[in-house]
């Protein structure tokens, strides 16, 4: 019998000759991650293991993004805490703001994560990074502690569902779509425990930003990663990476053609068009263009989930030369340091700023109701974010819509929900 | 272990922002974090709740955010258990970890009311509706979930495991 991708990255971490899903393991990691929410309880459970030093300080990584630059005195406590950690303990990869960005879309720009990894973090969308070829996961913060202390962490062996696309993508399709339209089709707890493991000729076709907005989308459906198996689009991007913090290139792994699976699972792509999550779960998903009704106090662009440079552009391209419309406002977030510096150079800041809207530095900000653009009472908002809860992006009686970049940028043009080509 | 109290119901898809928002998330203060448990899906929870009652949900209660704390404002809320259909995996670790009981029954999450009084009792592995008079079959956690809890959680398991 085969094994899946996910079974072999597992398997490559512990001593076992063999593992099989359900089973439990104590497997190494290569990278474990916290942030100024979740790090700050994390370090209190470390102590209390009365170890002297992390098992290895180049593997550690630490970064204050969700409510950083720090939104108020206790958030600025959470922060420092993280600062005095990783000086204590030597932590190499601690990113100071100025240097920090919206952390899963920092760590693979900086070389951090790579194919064949085993990656933990503190954090539930850690499962982005399944995009490069590695398993990773969404893990709490005494998982951390441990993880920091002994460089191991205690996973259940997952089953696999494949999700096979074929068939060309629309315009104005991006892989907010494809992850949007599988959330819509399984339900939020869908691919509870499970591997998600994407492949098929559309995803062959995508590019790896569009994969990490996919992955990190996983666990919206309940699942313990996204996977999608490395390629040469994998490899062209790590290759492509400036001041890599890891001299390796990574291991590349693929699923058994004889490889078992709970379930198999075909869309295609050609009949998939943008799509929104409505209020007040990723999996109410409906087609943009029968939400045209639907008005919009707030727009956002950013977030672990589309904040990357394809997305910036994508925003820009729908912006230029256009006005965000009075009754709304509209919130732009590169989700990196070298995103943003990327958006001055190519002139997209331009743009955002000239059609009347917000360019923030790095931020989780929004995305979870933390600071830089909290909804208030009764009023709604269209996110490239990843979650639409009750309150998630503040009041309780507010609403989040998500979507792709391009149809968040034309309806911030239109103040209503609209479809890219409305505008274009 | 044994508890017994009487239940709060909640329904499907409890996420982690509806558990402990995340406008609260900026300490780790335990109590203070209980003070908002469950706001944003029944306001009156924190001041209603005794300690030793326990939470009813249905399917994939805690998905969302890998907030532990989220289980840690249940726990200081003096929830002595959980019981739902099914935890979503990162909830279900967490709780684990920290020693909050967890325990997945669909027949208990279906037929137990808001208010009913239950006792809990795991190595015996029944839940009893004292209202209905009506048992529930429940599941032992699996050998290597079993000595976490047994230790008190993750970090004593840890502790116990590096001294022998």
């Amino acid at each position: 019998m085969g094994h899946t991708i996910t079974e072999k990255i597992l398997l490559k971490h512990t001593n076992l000759k063999e593992i099989h899903p359900g089973e439990f393991i104590n497997a190494r990691v290569d990278i474990c991650l916290g942030n100024d929410i979740t790090a700050p309880f994390a370090f209190e459970e470390f102590d209390k293991l009365g170890v002297k030093k992390v098992f290895d300080k180049n593997r550690v990584v630490l970064v204050p993004d969700h409510f950083a630059p720090a939104k108020d005195m206790k958030s600025a406590n959470q922060c420092k805490k993280l600062a005095e950690f990783a000086k204590k303990y030597s932590i190499k990869n601690y990113f100071e703001i100025g240097k920090m960005g919206v952390e899963h879309a920092l760590l693979p720009e900086v070389g951090l994560v790579l194919p064949g990894d085993l990656v933990v973090g503190a954090d539930s969308h850690t499962c982005t990074y399944g995009a490069l070829g590695a398993f990773s996961s969404g893990v709490g913060s005494t998982d951390l502690a441990a993880a920091m202390a002994t460089g191991e962490c205690w996973l259940k062996v997952p089953e696999s569902i494949k999700f096979i696309f074929t068939g060309k993508m629309n315009k104005w399709i991006g892989g907010k779509d494809l992850i949007l339209h599988t959330i819509g089709n399984i339900g939020v707890d869908g691919a509870l425990y499970k591997a998600m493991e994407f492949c098929g000729p559309t995803i062959e076709g995508l590019p790896i930003d569009d994969r990490l907005t996919m992955c990190n989308m996983a666990i919206e459906a309940g699942g313990k990663s996204g996977i999608i198996a490395p390629d040469k689009t994998t490899a062209k991007y790590v290759k492509s990476i400036k001041d890599r913090r890891r001299a390796s290139l990574g291991k590349y792994y693929s699923s058994d053609e004889d490889a078992k699976y709970s379930e198999v699972i075909e869309y295609d792509a050609r009949k998939i068009e943008p799509v929104v999550a409505c209020p007040n779960l990723p999996s109410n998903v409906k087609p943009a263009s029968e939400l045209k009704d639907v008005s919009v106090d707030q727009v956002v662009i950013g977030s672990c989930t589309n904040g990357r440079i394809s997305d910036m552009r994508i925003a820009a391209k729908l912006l230029r030369g256009k006005k965000v419309k009075s009754s709304t406002r509209l919130i732009v977030i590169p989700a990196t340091q070298k995103v943003y510096l990327e958006c001055v150079n190519e002139g997209l800041a331009k743009i955002f700023i000239e059609a009347g809207g917000v360019f923030s530095t790095p931020t989780c900000g929004p995305c979870l109701g933390g600071h830089m653009g909290i909804l208030a009472e009764g009023e709604k908002a269209i996110s490239t974010t990843n979650r639409n809860f009750v309150g998630r992006m503040g009041h309780p009686a507010s609403g989040v819509y998500l979507s792709n970049p391009a149809v968040a940028a034309a309806s911030a043009i239109k103040g209503r929900i609209a479809h890219p080509e409305e505008v274009l | 272990m044994k508890y017994s109290g009487k239940t709060h119901k909640f329904g499907n898809d409890i996420n982690t922002d509806e558990i402990i928002p995340a406008r609260y998330l900026n300490t780790t203060d335990k109590a203070e974090l209980a003070k908002y448990c469950m706001e944003d899906v029944d306001k009156t929870f924190a001041a209603k709740v005794r300690p030793g009652e326990i939470i009813v949900a249905g399917k994939n209660f805690g998905c969302g955010s890998s907030r532990e704390h989220a289980p840690i404002a249940i726990k200081a809320s003096g929830v002595s258990c959980v019981i739902a259909e099914s935890f979503a995996r990162i909830f279900f670790r967490n709780s684990i970890n920290i020693g909050l009981p967890i325990i997945e029954s669909k027949e208990a999450s279906e037929k137990i009311k808001n208010g009913d009084s239950v006792s809990v009792d795991t190595a015996q592995g029944v839940i009893k509706n004292l209202k209905t008079k009506e048992c529930y079959k429940i599941e032992k956690y699996p050998p290597f979930m079993q000595k976490i809890v047994s230790a008190g959680g993750l970090i004593n398991s840890i502790k116990k495991g590096s001294k022998k």
